[in-house]
């Protein structure tokens, strides 16, 4: 398996998508080849990074509007 | 962050216990309603803020997605988690907005890209932890600036699929496009923020 097929098998890699003799090769390229264990070691704490980001604040005025217009909405009649 | 939410309504069931809530909300309680909204309004709004990345159409789609989920709840089966559902409804409340905005970004399956420029350009190590180099908020900074550079068309998938953890089937549904190319796009998503994180990660220390 040369780099290029390995760069295109980093997503399934990570997602446990790959049958287990594919993961198996892609396993040996990282043993011998820095470069591709270096693009998939930073490929999975990029989306680590991004799964545990806190979400932004939410303005206060967007937080009021939202409830505002929940409330309206709640004292209506269901139909 | 109660003091923070000086609109909150006093309600009788536990904090933890979702499936309570959503039950109370169904059979008419609005403070329960109202406690689901204040537990996900801020993943929400992250939610439909990242895929529109604009202000006026996340704020819209919000109020919309918690709208419908109030008039739809009888709807919820439980047979996902409320916010997995939630979610569903947010993500298409924004990517309608996405769509009205910028109308050709979203043909339906698009033909799989080449993959010449998928190799990456920049190898050099990141050292040990470099998420703890940066604050919170210069962190919060360097993610949004990064996400902001990503076309819609990889960061939907990417929002959705990894942010949001629905499954790639439903991120296919959402967006419309096959199961193919939510993989394809996603392969192409993690790899282009890696190279944007790259420039702020990389190891700087002489070897």
């Amino acid at each position: 398996m040369n780099c290029k097929s390995v760069v295109r098998e980093i997503s399934n890699y990570l997602d446990g998508d790959l049958d287990a003799a594919t993961k198996h090769e892609l396993e040996r390229h990282f043993d011998h080849c820095e470069d591709c264990k270096m693009v998939v070691d930073q490929t999975k704490l990029t989306v680590d990074i991004f799964c545990d980001s806190k979400p932004v604040e939410l303005p206060k005025e967007v937080r009021a509007r939202l409830h505002e217009v929940l409330r309206r909405k709640m004292r209506e009649p269901k139909s | 962050m109660s003091a923070s939410h000086p609109h909150r309504l006093p309600s009788t069931i536990a904090r933890d216990d979702e499936s309570q809530l959503v039950t109370a909300a169904k059979s008419g309680d609005a403070a329960a309603f109202e406690e689901l909204v204040n537990r996900y309004e801020r993943k929400i709004f992250r939610l439909t803020m990242n895929i529109t990345r604009n202000h006026e159409d996340a704020e819209d789609a919000m109020q919309d997605a918690f709208m419908k989920a109030y008039a739809h709840l009888a709807n919820f089966q439980g047979d996902s988690r409320f916010y997995t559902w939630l979610v569903r409804i947010a993500a298409n409340e924004a990517l309608m907005r996405l769509r009205k905005r910028r109308p050709n970004q979203f043909s339906l399956d698009e033909p799989v890209e080449g993959d010449e420029d998928l190799m990456p350009r920049e190898l050099q190590d990141w050292g040990p932890s470099p998420e703890q180099r940066y604050a919170q908020a210069e962190m919060r900074d360097i993610l949004d600036q990064a996400i902001d550079q990503l076309e819609p068309e990889y960061r939907v998938p990417f929002v959705l699929r990894d942010m949001e953890e629905l499954s790639t089937e439903e991120t296919a549904a959402a967006m419309g496009i096959s199961v193919a190319a939510v993989k394809s796009r996603l392969l192409r998503a993690r790899l282009k923020l890696r190279q944007k994180l790259h420039r702020y990660f990389r190891n700087e220390e002489p070897n």
